[in-house]
């Protein structure tokens, strides 16, 4: 009967797409902003941010939506609109304090975030984009489990061009295969800097094994690009900006522009294999 | 009484925290045991990072395995002179791109093994090393060393 529930308030999700990491601060939900943004930009498609990082929601704050309160009504409760076409949901909106801390165990975390698939009133999306925490645990799990009642696209793997951080991103990797979710594929983020002035760039974490392409050549992933650190990135996160309208010109959007590119190509031609299936 | 056992001979106790991943609290938590060790200190890390295990690596000691004893289980014994004493669930997967998939109370299960069943021996500082967030790792982490002498936390963030 839950099954059933799901399915029904998930039948109006075209396509979803969890954006993964094994490893924290990587710039998993600096990358689901700019690809809810840069897909909302098609004022065309309905697009939904899911943040499901119950202890450290950052989507608010980098959506501009600090201090937003969810409302309910009859159909449920309703996201926080950034745009008319895109829609936002965070436990971030249910805290009556920014710094307070959720400190809940993982089936406390777990019945959240099925309300947040079963309660929220997304309307028609074309795109469902699922931000989550770093690790291989509870959310991880559930989100995979509760969207069974639609179908996931694919995840998209975030991660830095050094190995601790690809060590971490192998177990996600394998995390996916054992739970039979497909990967549209990796991002590698912080993946050089090139200084403003000078022109010259620096590897901040060199890629002593290889980096992300080395790593997905051996595990036979789509590297989807490369993004280079932009000092940017990280104000227009802080102020709830889009990075992508307020540096149209950075290497770093380019690269940001043609990644949420092959990720849409990716969706769509899925979707049409699907409907030939059918 | 082999909790008493394990665990009587550490004199300090720090965890080190953020609530946001990729700060650097590994990192620190490496550097500083080695500046501690340097400092004439006997010395131990406790990894609970069970998803994201980073410390094997800092230290070069990705490749090892634990054995067990009559009081638990010995710790890998790393840094220059061998000395630092090191329990992390990193040693314990049959491959390191194993994913640990589990869910809360299997995590809680395994982290107060770690921290009443490794044989930590005499340490002056026990530094605790935690993965992003405020879950069931560190609820379970506190819970299991309140009874011991639990000096505090260091939080480590980034500017932004």
């Amino acid at each position: 009967a839950e099954a059933a529930e799901l399915r029904a308030r998930l039948r109006a999700v075209r396509h979803t797409v969890l954006v993964l990491s094994g490893k924290g601060g990587v710039g998993k939900s600096t990358f689901s902003a700019l690809l809810a943004h840069g897909l909302a930009a098609d004022e065309t498609k309905q697009v939904a941010l899911l943040d499901i990082d119950i202890c450290g929601p950052s989507i608010p704050k980098m959506m501009g939506l600090e201090g937003e309160q969810v409302h309910q009504s009859g159909s449920g409760w309703s996201p926080v609109y950034v745009e008319e076409n895109l829609g936002v949901m965070s436990v971030g909106f249910l805290l009556s304090s920014p710094d307070d801390a959720v400190i809940w165990r993982g089936p406390k975390k777990n019945g959240l975030i099925k309300q947040f698939l079963r309660d929220v009133d997304w309307g028609e999306v074309d795109y469902l984009i699922v931000d989550t925490p770093p690790g291989t645990s509870d959310e991880h799990l559930s989100i995979v489990q509760y969207l069974s009642a639609t179908h996931i696209d694919g995840a998209v793997i975030v991660t830095t061009p050094q190995e601790v951080s690809l060590q971490d991103v192998r177990k996600e990797i394998n995390f996916c295969r054992k739970v039979k979710l497909p990967i549209i594929g990796v991002v590698e983020n912080m993946s050089g800097f090139v200084c403003p002035k000078c022109k010259n760039e620096s590897q901040i974490f060199p890629p002593t094994t290889g980096g992300a392409e080395k790593m997905c050549q051996n595990l036979n992933v789509s590297l989807l690009g490369k993004v280079p650190l932009d000092p940017q990135i990280g104000k227009s996160c802080d102020r709830g900006q889009s990075f992508l309208a307020e540096a149209p010109e950075s290497p770093a959007t380019l690269s940001y522009r043609s990644i949420i590119q092959r990720i849409q190509e990716y969706c769509e031609q899925h979707h049409f294999q699907e409907e030939k299936i059918m | 009484l082999a909790e008493r056992t394990n665990l009587a001979g550490v004199r300090h106790i720090v965890l080190v925290l953020s609530g946001k991943g990729g700060v650097g609290k590994s990192t620190i938590s490496t550097e500083l045991a080695l500046a501690l060790r340097s400092a004439g200190r006997r010395v131990g890390i406790l990894d609970v990072d069970l998803c994201g295990p980073s410390i094997p690596r800092m230290l070069r000691v990705q490749d090892s395995a634990v054995h067990q004893c009559d009081s638990g289980w010995v710790p890998v014994f790393v840094g220059q002179d061998k000395a630092i004493a090191l329990m992390s669930i990193g040693f314990l997967l049959e491959r390191p791109d194993d994913a640990v998939v589990w869910r809360g109370p299997k995590k809680n299960a395994l982290i107060k093994q770690f921290v009443t069943d490794v044989a930590w021996g005499d340490l002056d500082f026990l530094i605790v090393d935690t993965p992003p967030g405020t879950s069931d790792e560190h609820i379970s982490t506190v819970e299991a060393l309140r009874p011991y002498q639990l000096l505090g936390a260091i939080l480590v963030t980034t500017p932004q």
